[in-house]
């Protein structure tokens, strides 16, 4: 099996199922109940928090758990615009956001907010300039994501950080989940306010998630109940998880610094050997981040061809995992290039650490086979 | 071009004469310990400042850990560059790029101590003040009062550029002052307490009275994780945890309700002079602040003081309870202080304890109790733990595996 598919989901590390274990069975008490076992329960909730503000170069104070990047956008955007409403309604975002940003944003406008998406040229970035000439008075949130799930794209964040410490009333969120542990990014030095991150996309477990909220920034609560987590996010801690997350954090992000040229050298070679194949188009900008390559044949439908891939043993997606079941056009390749041949054909190929310079062979052979013969059969138009 | 040396410059260490290289080794040996971690750094003194020479390591952090450390009174990062007007002019607009407050109006000074260099001061200074005005919005020139005076100081060798001061510390430098033992309760002040003696040169270790079941495992945790942030200092602070049940149960079964808390305090102080003496210290600190609380008053403090002549440094007395949060804040102690569990001074607090206790009365309470065997089994039974910056865990390491 060739797993191809890691900006869907990560397989979580032997070392942090083992953790999870551990915690789960043996360190079982609720955080906040007085007894001992609560104590210990409450040590490993806030020396995991400790690990990870280490890792992430912020304070303990200022990380926040959640159940994933989901939940993280949410509270975050919701949280925010909810808390800083009486100051402005206007939220700006990107045309090539995750649903979980697109649509947090848009359930917003039932409440009277506006939203503006700023589009992408055709490497996946969005201009700095539009973002300033988006800005307004009433803006209180911009939301742009760091590496696009679709096609990899990176987006100048620091940039977009540098422009907003001039509008100290502008809260700026960054939605991280698939740049976490893959492309470095400095919260400090890009003045990020809100930052989500995933815990299954790290080699993590499922259902668990992080939200970085800036010291001083206020964020009203989704959920409400036992004010746990400074009453940001209620309800009882997933200590085993959060533990289990720790850990893989530290790994994913100690595998960046030892492996992130053999990452790069992957998607180089998919890029090129896609680049050279006739019928199909590259997506995904060259400099983009080193897991995601994105490519389209068009005429091809996805799913045809994620299937074909599926019998060599070889798992990829269409789009993004969350909109694929949608049968739907992919939203950033079409905001790229308006095409909507190019976009109903789209194929992404995400990897990690532990992926080999032979599987890539392996795939690119595969494509290479699999478009050739079903160009054949389906008559695909050149 | 890049930052490649600090300029350390001393505080009151200054004012030393004969006994100055005592202060100065210390605070090197501080320095080049904090700086461990950090490649190719290097450290020189001399009597006036002394230099860390970055080779290549980013000037940021460095920075960020000298600026905790006592002794220094200000830094200045700088850089060196060849005798080249063109050169001078853009490692000065970098010089401005990147200093860690925002400057808004500036001054050149230049030094000339060559005075065959092809430029004379005005000239350079002109060059260099034109090309920062040209390279830059709403900077302006300000001789008078500068957000920054950029110094130029042209030699024979080379040219040096520096000019943003950064605060230090201040202080004197760690263990400078010898050895004391801070009496931490997990409240708000006393690590308050041991960080204004850390600051003047002391190596404090820290003394907690513990009394299970009365009160929780969490204010043990409090008092080990405020440890470790008052380690952050110097690497690790000693605690020593005196198990204080029997001593607690002995005094309200015989001493008088009123007088319950003088005698507790007293307790407290024989047993960590008793501590102090073992580990050869000069000094007990506690976080008191005159009339903050029963035990605080005056007459308090007299009737408590008895029991020993060990000085006993207090050098939050003449502070408000305003102040000394708002030292908390900035050592990040406040919210670990703040959390509500139960600690050994709260549970066993009489309703109308004596503000106005006096010395024949307790001393005639206490002489129907012999205490003594109590005090001994207290201090042989203490608990030594040596608590690292940030450490969370005591003792249970088989937890660290989990991360």
């Amino acid at each position: 099996m060739i797993y191809f598919d890691n900006s869907a989901t990560t397989k979580p590390y032997p070392e942090v199922i083992e953790s999870f274990m551990k915690v789960t069975s043996d360190y079982f008490g609720n955080p906040s109940s007085l007894h001992g076992l609560g104590v210990q329960s409450e040590k490993l909730l806030s020396a995991a928090r400790k690990q990870i503000a280490d890792l992430l170069k912020v304070k303990s104070s200022e990380i926040y758990f959640t159940s994933g990047g989901t939940e993280g956008n949410n509270l975050a955007i919701k949280g925010a615009a909810h808390a800083q409403g009486n100051r402005g309604k206007h939220i700006i975002t990107t045309a090539i956001e995750h649903p979980s940003v697109e649509d947090a944003c848009q359930s917003l406008t039932r409440m009277g907010y506006e939203i503006t998406y700023l589009p992408v040229n055709e490497f996946g970035q969005i201009d700095v300039t539009d973002l300033k000439d988006a800005l307004r008075e009433d803006t209180i949130l911009v939301s742009v994501m760091h590496v696009n799930n679709e096609v990899g794209s990176v987006q100048p964040i620091a940039e977009v950080g540098k422009l907003l410490k001039q509008y100290p009333n502008v809260l700026f969120h960054v939605d991280n989940v698939q740049g976490a542990g893959k492309v470095s990014l400095s919260l400090s030095e890009a003045n990020v306010d809100l930052c989500t991150i995933s815990g299954h996309k790290v080699h993590g477990l499922k259902g668990t998630g992080i939200l970085y909220v800036r010291e001083g920034v206020r964020v009203d609560p989704l959920f409400h109940g036992g004010n746990q987590e400074t009453k940001i996010r209620s309800g009882t801690e997933n200590v085993a998880g959060i533990v289990a997350l720790s850990k893989a954090l530290r790994i994913s992000m100690n595998n960046q610094l030892l492996y992130h040229d053999k990452l790069q050298q992957i998607k180089t070679y998919l890029y090129k050997g896609l680049k050279e194949m006739d019928g199909v188009l590259v997506n995904s900008p060259e400099e983009g981040a080193p897991h995601i390559v994105n490519f389209s044949v068009p005429g091809l439908k996805s799913e045809v061809l994620l299937h074909a891939l599926e019998s060599e043993g070889i798992y990829v997606s269409t789009t993004s995992a969350c909109s694929s079941k949608k049968r739907t056009v992919s939203k950033t390749v079409d905001a790229m290039y308006h095409h909507s041949a190019r976009s109903e054909s789209v194929i992404r190929i995400s990897t990690t650490y532990g992926n080999e310079m032979e599987e890539a062979k392996q795939v690119l052979a595969a494509i290479q086979k699999i478009v050739a013969n079903l160009e054949k059969i389906m008559r695909v138009a050149k | 071009m890049k930052f490649d040396h600090i300029i350390i410059r001393y505080g009151e260490i200054s004012t030393k004469k004969r006994n100055r290289k005592g202060f100065v080794d210390k605070m090197k040996a501080h320095i080049r310990w904090s700086l461990k971690d950090i490649e190719g750094v290097v450290l020189t003194a001399n009597r006036e400042r002394m230099y860390v020479l970055l080779n290549g390591a980013d000037h940021v952090p460095v920075i960020d850990r000298l600026k905790g450390i006592f002794g220094i009174q200000s830094l200045s990062p700088a850089i060196k560059i060849e005798r080249d007007l063109e050169v001078m002019k853009t490692a000065a607009l970098y010089y401005l790029n990147h200093t860690l407050e925002e400057v808004n109006t500036f001054k050149i000074t230049t030094k000339r101590a060559d005075k065959d260099f092809p430029y004379n001061t005005d000239e350079i200074n002109r060059a260099i003040g034109g090309h920062l005005l040209r390279n830059t919005e709403d900077l302006k020139v300000d001789v008078k009062n500068p957000d920054l005076n950029l110094l130029v100081e042209v030699r024979r060798e080379a040219v040096y550029l520096t000019g943003e001061i950064i605060q230090g510390a201040g202080g004197l430098p760690f263990g400078s002052s010898g050895k004391a033992m801070l009496m931490l309760s997990g409240g708000i002040d006393s690590p308050v307490a041991g960080f204004l003696s850390m600051k003047r040169g002391l190596d404090v270790e820290a003394i907690h009275f513990y009394s299970p079941p009365f009160t929780s495992e969490r204010s043990r945790q409090k008092v080990i994780d405020l440890a470790g942030k008052l380690a952050e200092i110097n690497g690790s602070m000693k605690v020593h945890i005196v198990p204080f049940t029997e001593i607690q149960l002995l005094i309200q079964k015989q001493i008088s309700e009123n007088y319950s808390m003088t005698t507790t305090r007293r307790l407290m102080m024989r047993v960590a002079d008793r501590i102090r003496e073992k580990e050869e210290a000069m000094a007990l600190i506690t976080g008191e602040s005159l009339g903050q609380v029963a035990s605080q008053t005056m007459s308090s403090m007299f009737a408590i003081n008895e029991v020993t002549n060990t000085p006993i440094l207090r050098p939050l007395i003449t502070m408000d309870k305003t102040e000394i949060i708002k030292i908390a804040r900035e050592l990040d102690t406040f919210e670990i202080s703040n959390l509500p569990y139960e600690d050994c001074c709260t549970v066993f607090t009489p309703a109308s304890p004596k503000t106005k206790p006096k010395r024949e009365k307790v001393n005639y309470y206490e002489s129907f109790v012999d205490f003594e065997s109590l005090i001994e089994k207290a201090v042989s039974e203490t608990e030594i733990l040596t608590v690292k910056p940030g450490q969370t865990f005591d003792k249970e390491e088989a937890m660290e595996d989990l991360f």
